[in-house]
């Protein structure tokens, strides 16, 4: 087992309460931050960590800090994004749900970086069980004077607000997470002009994922120093990893960036291989949006190196033969899984979300459904699975925010790499309506 | 003032234009198109993405080009920089792209469409269409609704532009439709059928690109290419009275606002000239409207055809009507 910073106390009863929590070492991030560091010092300790964003693009969260605007007069935000809506994605629900103080306490010490008086929590509308949790929390640290005016006597104050969205995968889109917040129709915004010069209500904020503002909490106990010998030369610190599809023992793990793909799946510490003894077929490393990798890829990349769970190693070789870390959301197929209907269920959630606004998104998104769904059931031609290429192609950097490519990429690499799959489903229709590609007996699912 | 290239012509422009206006300077083929974008509504813009130009060079400062194609009606030039619109065919090539996808759910019911002959769809996939389509799977429907006393929306046809969205916002006290729904399920319109009443909510119809908000007192009265377009004036308190009636004989079967060759409102000493729906849908009276001349409209090709302005035009128009 690695090093734990985030779930290190996660099993302890009532870490939940915050006496329970403190009693861990919690909320020390805030104390030396507000007694010992300025702003700018917590910033520059991020900044140093290389903390990468764990959201899924993995923007390095120390230079989005420094990109925020500070004009005089005008209040700035920090917004915490824990719309975690993408399939396969669970990491940020358990850490809420299960140590709902370490979040607060990355919130307090991150807005004090940051400077900013107000700060928010946007959750999704289906995690309200969690908001409940969470402002049970906020009322504790407020109570305990970890929130609000004069906090610890250092003349800084804070409020923390959660506020729920309605359930749109699209509000996870920092700029449309604004204009949700703001109480509008959640539409991405047009960028320039970013969120860190002109964000909610206007004003400079920066739109941080929960687990990049949990991880401040560790950066600053231990020092960016201590944080940078974690993980890889390029990928530092621990990543929370919601492994799930045909695991054995699927669940969040907290790994050190760097762990060898082979051992995550196979490891005993880990997901202890394929369910029910069953092969490996293929992987989605970080979450639904990111290229799938066929079995020959998982474990080594393309010129034969092992391939590790790092930013660098999972995305080695571009799309032709890599992936990506993304947010995390780590889905495993067995031998007995359909590529195209995966595909498919991926395209259906993608059309279903789009915003709507920009055409090649909400024209071609549904126009992909609709092909993949005639292909998996026996209606399909060989022209479509051409056609599904190049809609893809030109749906991709086309759009007003990353929905667009995060719709095209799984399709995009379905087809490079199970190409066949397709085919088969092309040319066995009956064979497709029945099962799946080479398999037998999938019980057919009506929509 | 920045310098800015574009399809190899160079200009000089005022910091903060954005790359579709300088075009617009240069006038001519050089102009992108554009569906969503309209300079009298700020907002509008960045949502069609027909406008896509190339990037070959960022500014002289950053001379790289960009990765992805930028709209040309949002990004703002950069001293430096050199745009490929018409000489790039990645452009060509993701534009017709994006006139498919416009397509794919547009019904193409052009000839029973009142829009027929001035629709900015029609003249996108003139010049940048295909003439067939790869889509086969079914059209999304919608059933066509009154969105208020003298607007009809007709859904299927619209493709989102949020032009009237913004008219709405900016030209009337209270916005009372929008978008509903999300995805290509996303739909124009109120929750209440006729609850569009306002001064100035007519000009939604101008604004609309396409056939999907149209005028109920002249809708399927006359092809728009049948009618002699005049420039009218009248006393109007609400608005500036300038007006284009479109005339067949003597009779009147309609009133717009008066169109650049963008089909965007004309602008008149800053102020873009909206009409109000008195003038749009009660005024169809000869005897309220001082004519001024023939319009021309030189964007939309059948309209145009008519050339019944050539021989000394104000002179016989006057005469026709007296």
């Amino acid at each position: 087992m690695g090093r734990k910073l985030l779930l290190e106390h996660i099993d302890v009863p009532g870490i939940e309460t915050f006496d329970v929590y403190r009693n861990h070492g919690g909320y020390k991030s805030v104390e030396k931050a507000l007694k010992t560091m300025s702003p700018q010092e917590v910033v520059e300790e991020v900044q140093k960590s290389a903390l990468k964003g764990r959201g899924g693009a993995g923007f390095p969260t120390g230079m989005k800090w420094s990109f925020l605007a500070k004009p005089e007069g005008v209040p700035r935000y920090l917004v915490c994004n824990a719309d975690e809506s993408e399939p396969g994605t669970f990491k940020d629900r358990y850490l809420m749900e299960k140590l709902p103080h370490l979040l607060i306490e990355g919130m307090i010490t991150s807005s004090y970086a940051l400077g900013a008086n107000t700060s928010y929590i946007y959750i999704r509308g289906e995690y309200y069980f969690i908001l409940e949790i969470l402002e049970k929390a906020i009322d504790e640290a407020y109570a305990k004077g970890f929130l609000g005016k004069n906090i610890l006597g250092s003349g800084y104050d804070l409020d923390l607000y959660v506020a729920p969205g309605g359930g749109a995968y699209i509000c996870g889109e920092e700029t449309a997470l604004l204009e949700s917040l703001e109480g509008k129709r959640g539409n991405p915004r047009m960028k320039p002009p970013f969120p860190a010069i002109k964000g909610l209500y206007g004003c400079p904020t920066v739109v941080n994922n929960v687990e990049s503002i949990a991880a401040v909490v560790p950066i600053i106990n231990i020092g960016a120093d201590e944080y940078l010998k974690i993980g890889t030369e390029k990928s530092s610190g621990t990543k929370l990893i919601s492994a799930c599809g045909n695991l054995a023992r699927p669940g969040v793990y907290e790994i050190e960036l760097g762990l060898s793909v082979e051992e995550f799946i196979y490891g005993d510490d880990w997901c202890r291989g394929i369910a029910n003894g069953k092969k490996i077929k293929a992987l989605i490393p970080g979450g639904s949006s990111v290229p799938i990798l066929p079995a020959h890829l998982i474990t080594k990349t393309a010129t034969g190196e092992t391939r590790y769970m790092s930013y660098e190693s999972l995305s080695d070789g571009g799309f032709a033969s890599g992936s990506m870390l993304g947010s995390g959301g780590f889905i495993a197929f067995d031998e007995d899984q359909c590529i195209v209907r995966n595909t498919w269920n991926f395209a259906r959630f993608y059309s279903h979300e789009s915003c709507g606004q920009c055409s090649p998104c909400r024209e071609g998104t549904a126009w992909m459904e609709k092909v993949l769904r005639r292909i998996e059931n026996g209606e399909g031609n060989m022209r479509d699975i051409d056609l599904l290429a190049d809609i893809n192609k030109k749906i991709e950097g086309n759009t007003i925010c990353p929905l667009g490519d995060a719709a095209a990429w799984p399709v995009a690499a379905a087809i490079r790499h199970f190409r066949e799959e397709f085919e088969w489903h092309v040319t066995h229709p009956q064979d497709a309506l029945k099962g799946n590609y080479g398999l037998l007996s999938m019980p057919s699912i009506t929509l | 003032m920045v310098k800015v290239t574009i399809d190899d012509i160079e200009i000089e422009v005022e910091e903060g234009t954005t790359i579709m206006n300088a075009a617009r300077m240069i006038g001519g083929d050089v102009v992108p198109p554009a569906m969503c974008y309209y300079s009298s509504l700020p907002g509008t813009g960045g949502k069609c993405r027909t406008c896509l130009v190339e990037i070959a060079a960022g500014s002289t400062k950053d001379p790289r080009p960009m990765p992805k194609l930028m709209v040309s009606c949002s990004t703002q030039v950069q001293d430096g920089m050199i745009v490929k619109n018409r000489t790039s065919e990645k452009v060509i090539e993701n534009r017709g792209a994006v006139v498919e996808f416009l397509l794919i759910n547009h019904p193409l019911d052009c000839p029973v469409c009142d829009q027929a002959g001035e629709c900015d769809l029609q003249d996108l996939g003139f010049s940048h269409g295909k003439a067939g389509t790869r889509y086969e799977e079914e059209r999304r429907t919608f059933d066509p609704i009154d969105i208020g006393e003298n607007i009809k929306l007709h859904m299927n046809r619209c493709i989102l532009c949020y032009r009237c969205v913004h008219v709405a916002n900016q030209l009337t006290d209270q916005r009372v439709h929008g978008a509903l729904h999300r995805g290509d399920h996303t739909e124009i319109s109120t929750y209440i059928e006729k609850a569009v009443d306002n001064d100035f909510s007519g000009n939604m119809i101008d604004v609309c690109p396409v056939g999907a908000l149209t005028d109920r007192t002249s809708r399927f009265k006359s092809r728009v290419w049948f009618l002699n377009p005049m420039n009218a004036s009248c006393e109007c308190t609400k608005c500036s009275g300038k007006a284009v009636v479109w005339m067949f004989g003597k009779q009147m079967y309609r009133v717009t606002t008066r169109q650049d060759k963008y089909g965007e409102v004309e602008v008149v000493d800053g102020k873009p000239e909206w009409i109000c729906n008195e003038c749009r849908f009660d005024k169809k009276d000869l005897s309220k409207w001082t004519i001024e001349g023939p319009r021309h409209i030189d964007r939309h090709s059948v309209i145009s055809q008519g050339h019944y302005e050539k021989p000394n035009p104000l002179k016989n128009a006057t005469k026709n009507i007296e």
